[in-house]
């Protein structure tokens, strides 16, 4: 399991790597991307649209499930990333290289843990 | 009379016995004594000779008319042998929703077949397995364009009046809006449609050709929908489409109807097929089921249920349709008919049913008092005036076992196919021209 | 196997219908599409075999044991399907002068009288398609009565964890906000938080019963009360009517409207995923809001008539008439002995099953069942890797249809099994035989489980591949094998 440093974690498993200017990008951990399967679609939402901390701001479909990603920040949606749109794989081979959303003007954000943290976080949960 | 139970008495004793209970009373003991009823105050079971007349006595209070002028909704076209034949295979009458895929690639690969057949008809993307009729699948179409920022559903009012009672049963539900569009010379009004229609809109729904039977100018109302962001609806009689421009030529993103003209006798009103396509970028957006290509552990081609996490199964209250089964039977039974009339085949029923109703409406218009009320094109349905009350020419033409055209506001709606000879229609406009004098 | 379109040759064609007989009128060029669609040609006798060929590939009710829980597959009489194709019958058209299609509408009223009867109804309408239908339909009744009442704060319908994903779905297409009550460790519905639940926000209660444990809730009446009291309605999702139809109704049960599934319980066969039929019955309080137009008696015969208030039309028509009629024809055959009987041994075929499995398979919730039973595999996965999934496709080389699998979700690794009535104490045996058999290759070898099925027209399938990257139709020019 990989847990890259630079990188901060939200406890619903999705990373927030800080992209400058008060943006940042959000995906998936290696560890969530391990729990959900083989990932067929992400639903992403759409420029433009709102972040709120704590809430649904997209999903990720399985053959057989269908999981919320909760937005770790609050801001606006600046960029989706459509190759992994087209390539939902990704998420499940290059989970910290497939960014998901590109969120600007933070304006809040949830509780976020260091790479450490969220590896003992993750071995308390499995 | 346990009539399609095998066991018999002595072996239902042994297996209560095997069971550990007495007797069947104390299986049903969750039950509460006070809501076990003695038994049903109705009839005790009959024999199958018995059923069968009882059965047959009963169609024969129904008058099955020699010919028939009436559509809106429900076509009489010609059904081959090869049709009838097939969809009546045990197998595919009698199995479940194909779960299990590597028993089921029969039905699978049928309904991949209607799907293609639905995209190469409507020109569109993608098609669903099939839903319940057409109405529904309007209710579901205009379904899949609302979001939260675009509510408000409009719909032509030349629509057939029990689709756009469906549209709104379901709008209803959802407490979203329908506002109807008004008609000019018998088909949607387009400056009405550009004036009324705004950002809240969610999509124009029209009907080609439209419940009166004129060809609606569909590429323009189309222009109108996108021009202020709205998706286009279509909902086509699919014969229809054999021939006239196609869905996808007209600008819609999603087109609809009903493929009961595809093989499916009229039996009252069902069951028919409801038929759903979509431009690729809706694709997830479409309801029920949707069959796929992959391929299995060996490497052969075989036929799957998927894109499943949009259904209800799996997201339960965030799905948006709760639909799970599809018309299955039914649209095998399009794909049948499809095929055994082949492409010239089709365009051919289509030629008739076009050139058979210019005949009659020539006929009749040339009535006194049977004038058209229309100016535009029209298919295969046209309405004319009626000198009297309509019931009147319905009630005549009944009784030299003719099912007239149906009754609507300012006349009466005829529909004309390929199951109506000339001498039908010259018999017709014999008995209107009586009813003239 | 080829697809129509791979078996399509230029220019073959047929003549179906006679020379046109009138002088031929084109549509203006301007009005016509560009190309016509690639339908398949092909010669009639070519036809024939393809489609005996999909049938083969096709498992159906005459194929083999179909023991697919919640879904009652039945035996389909075969007098149905011959009453169904009468042409007095399919020849009548939906719009004619009621005066000219008396037969039709008899058939309506008869089977709503009957069904009425069976649930404790008062009233019914036949115009959903399907049980899914159904349950729209219902709930609408449910939203419309409220609405009626000018009673605007009842937001949310109450639905246990152990229904039909349909439930929740319908729930919320009808605008509710669903809440979610869950089991109690007898798999009935936990009655503290159905208390906790109900309040003067809740539009009513969904409740399949049976359940999809195989479980009649003996708090039944409690549960209605509840919900009652808190100014709800109730609606039962009739889909496991098999098991009680002439032993207890519905509508004794505290019930206001309930739909049932013609195609499961009244044996009117599934097509592969449909026509079905979703017939609604509701108490006379909702009557007044059933869908349009009902079928009523009058002093000629019969008529149609709209409900004052109705919630409108949730499809073109009356519904799915020749299922409605082949109902009919079962109801007529079996009559009242005849369907207590079916529900008996559909429970009986049920418990006998669950008995001749429960000492080498965990029975999720033992003691006696209703018309099915879960099994869960939970432990047998832990121990020898071998899931539901493996029983159920190894279930395939024996020629039997597995049982619904992986529901309901309460469950882990379930397989929900329910025989019917239909089935004969040999057929069951050798059900019984062949899932003992699996169980012991689970021990002796569980790799072989894993495999399965070998003799299957094809193999287990590539299903995340097919949703990745979908394939939804014939690709005419690119290269397919």
């Amino acid at each position: 399991m990989d847990f890259p440093s630079g990188l901060s974690y939200s406890k619903t498993h999705e990373w927030i790597q800080d992209i400058g200017g008060g943006a940042a990008r959000i995906g998936i951990t290696d560890y969530a991307q391990n729990e959900l399967g083989d990932i067929v679609f992400v639903n992403l939402p759409e420029t433009g649209d709102e972040a709120s901390k704590g809430e649904r701001i997209a999903d990720v479909e399985s053959v057989k499930a269908v999981s919320d990603i909760i937005s770790p920040l609050s801001g606006v949606v600046k960029a989706v990333n459509k190759d992994v749109a087209d390539n939902p794989e990704s998420m499940n081979a290059d989970p910290y290289g497939a960014w998901l959303i590109e969120i600007s003007d933070i304006s809040d954000h949830e509780e976020l843990l260091s790479a450490e943290d969220y590896r003992a976080f993750c071995e308390e949960e499995g | 009379m346990a009539y399609y139970v095998p066991s018999t008495e002595a072996e239902q004793k042994e297996m209560l016995a095997r069971v550990g209970v007495s007797s069947f009373d104390d299986l049903f003991a969750a039950i509460p004594d006070s809501l076990r009823i003695k038994g049903l105050d109705m009839p005790e079971g009959l024999s199958e000779f018995e059923v069968r007349g009882k059965i047959e006595g009963i169609a024969r209070k129904n008058v099955a008319f020699k010919s028939i002028f009436r559509g809106a909704g429900a076509y009489n076209h010609y059904i081959p042998a090869l049709v009838k034949q097939i969809v009546s295979k045990e197998e595919f009458v009698t199995a479940y929703t194909p779960y299990q895929a590597e028993i089921s690639q029969g039905v699978l690969q049928s309904i991949f077949e209607f799907q293609t057949m639905m995209c190469e008809l409507t020109g569109l993307d993608v098609s669903n397995a099939s839903v319940y009729d057409g109405a529904a699948a309007a209710a579901e179409s205009v379904g899949m364009c609302r979001d939260r920022k675009r509510s408000v559903v409009f719909v032509s009012e030349s629509v057939n009046p029990a689709v756009l009672d469906t549209i709104k049963t379901y709008c209803y539900a959802a407490n979203a809006e329908v506002s109807v569009v008004p008609l000019k010379n018998g088909v949607t009004d387009a400056d009405a449609a550009a004036s009324v229609m705004d950002e809240s809109a969610a999509c124009l729904y029209v009907q080609q050709p439209n419940f009166y039977g004129l060809i609606e100018d569909a590429g323009k109302l189309g222009e109108i929908a996108h021009s202020c962001g709205a998706r286009f609806v279509m909902g086509v009689n699919p014969v229809a489409s054999a021939i006239l421009k196609t869905p996808a030529e007209c600008g819609a993103d999603i087109a609809c109807g009903d493929a009961q003209p595809f093989g499916m006798p009229m039996a009252f009103g069902g069951p028919y097929l409801g038929f759903m396509t979509a431009s690729g970028e809706m694709a997830r957006k479409l309801p029920g089921r949707i069959v796929g290509q992959t391929k299995d552990i060996d490497g052969k081609r075989a036929f799957v249920l998927t894109l499943q996490a949009r259904e209800q199964h799996i997201r339960r209250e965030k799905a948006s349709s709760n639909i799970c089964s599809n018309q299955a039977l039914c649209a095998l039974t399009a794909s049948v008919y499809l095929t055994v009339l082949g492409p010239d085949g089709l365009r051919g029923a289509a030629e008739r049913c076009a050139s058979k109703a210019r005949y009659a409406a020539r006929r009749i218009s040339a009535i006194k008092g049977f004038e058209l009320l229309y100016p535009g094109e029209f298919f295969h349905e046209f309405v004319t005036a009626c000198p009297c009350d309509a019931s009147v020419v319905e009630k005549r033409l009944a009784g030299r076992d003719i099912l007239g055209g149906l009754p609507v506001s300012g006349g009466i709606l005829w529909c004309v196919t390929e199951m109506n000879t000339k001498e039908q229609i010259d018999e017709l406009a014999g008995i209107l021209e009586e009813v003239s004098r | 196997m080829k697809l129509s379109f791979e078996k399509s040759r230029d220019g073959r064609s047929f003549p179906i219908l006679p020379p046109l007989d009138v002088p031929r009128e084109d549509l203006p060029e301007g009005l016509l599409r560009k190309s016509p669609p690639r339908l398949p040609q092909m010669a009639q006798p070519d036809i024939s075999r393809h489609y005996t060929e999909l049938a083969k590939r096709t498992h159906g009710v005459n194929d083999g044991f179909y023991p697919l829980g919640s879904c009652t597959m039945k035996y389909n009489p075969k007098l149905n399907d011959e009453m169904a194709a009468l042409p007095g019958f399919t020849g009548i058209h939906p719009l004619q002068p009621p005066e000219t299609a008396q037969g039709c509408l008899e058939v309506l009223f008869a089977a709503e009288r009957l069904l009425c009867l069976i649930t404790g109804m008062d009233a019914m309408t036949f115009q959903p398609a399907a049980g899914a239908h159904g349950e729209f339909t219902g709930v609408l009744l449910i939203k419309a009565w409220h609405d009626a009442r000018g009673d605007k704060k009842r937001a949310k319908i109450i639905v246990p964890d152990s229904a039909h994903g349909t439930n929740p779905a319908t729930a919320s297409m009808t605008g509710y906000q669903v809440v979610n009550v869950p089991s109690d460790s007898e798999g009935g519905v936990d009655m503290a938080a159905l208390r906790e639940a109900v309040g003067d926000d809740t539009a009513g209660l969904m409740l399949t019963n049976p359940n999809t444990l195989g479980i009649f809730d003996k708090n039944i009446l409690e549960i209605t009360r509840v919900v009652h009291e808190a100014g709800g309605l109730n609606y039962y999702d009739g889909a496991n009517l098999n098991a009680v139809m002439g032993i207890a109704r519905p509508g004794d049960m505290g019930f206001d409207v309930v739909h049932l599934n013609l195609h499961k319980t009244f044996s009117t066969p599934h097509g592969g995923g449909g026509p079905g039929s979703g017939a609604v019955g509701c108490k006379a309080r909702l009557e007044p809001f059933l869908p349009k137009p009902r079928v009523v008696r009058c002093k000629d015969g019969f008529a149609f008539s709209d409900p004052e208030r109705s919630v409108g039309s949730v499809k073109a028509f009356y519904g799915n008439f020749l299922v409605t009629l082949r109902a009919l024809v079962y109801m007529l055959t079996l009559g009242a002995d005849g369907l207590r009987d079916a529900a008996q041994n559909a429970v009986l075929n049920a418990n006998y099953m669950m008995k001749g499995l429960s000492d080498v398979y965990d029975v999720a919730y033992p003691g006696i069942c209703m018309h099915e039973f879960v099994l869960t595999l939970e432990k047998l996965k832990k121990e020898r890797g071998v899931s539901a999934m493996d029983v159920a496709k190894s279930m395939l080389d024996y020629g039997m249809h597995p049982p619904t699998m992986y529901f309901p979700l309460i469950v882990k690794e379930a397989l929900m099994i329910e025989p019917t009535e239909t089935e004969s104490r040999e057929t069951l045996d050798q059900a019984i035989a062949v899932l003992r058999e699996i169980r012991a290759r689970a021990d002796s070898d569980p790799g072989s489980l894993h495999d399965a099925p070998l003799n299957t027209p094809v193999r287990r399938l590539d299903e995340v591949g097919a949703a990745r990257h979908p394939v939804l139709k014939y690709n005419f020019d690119g290269v397919s094998d």
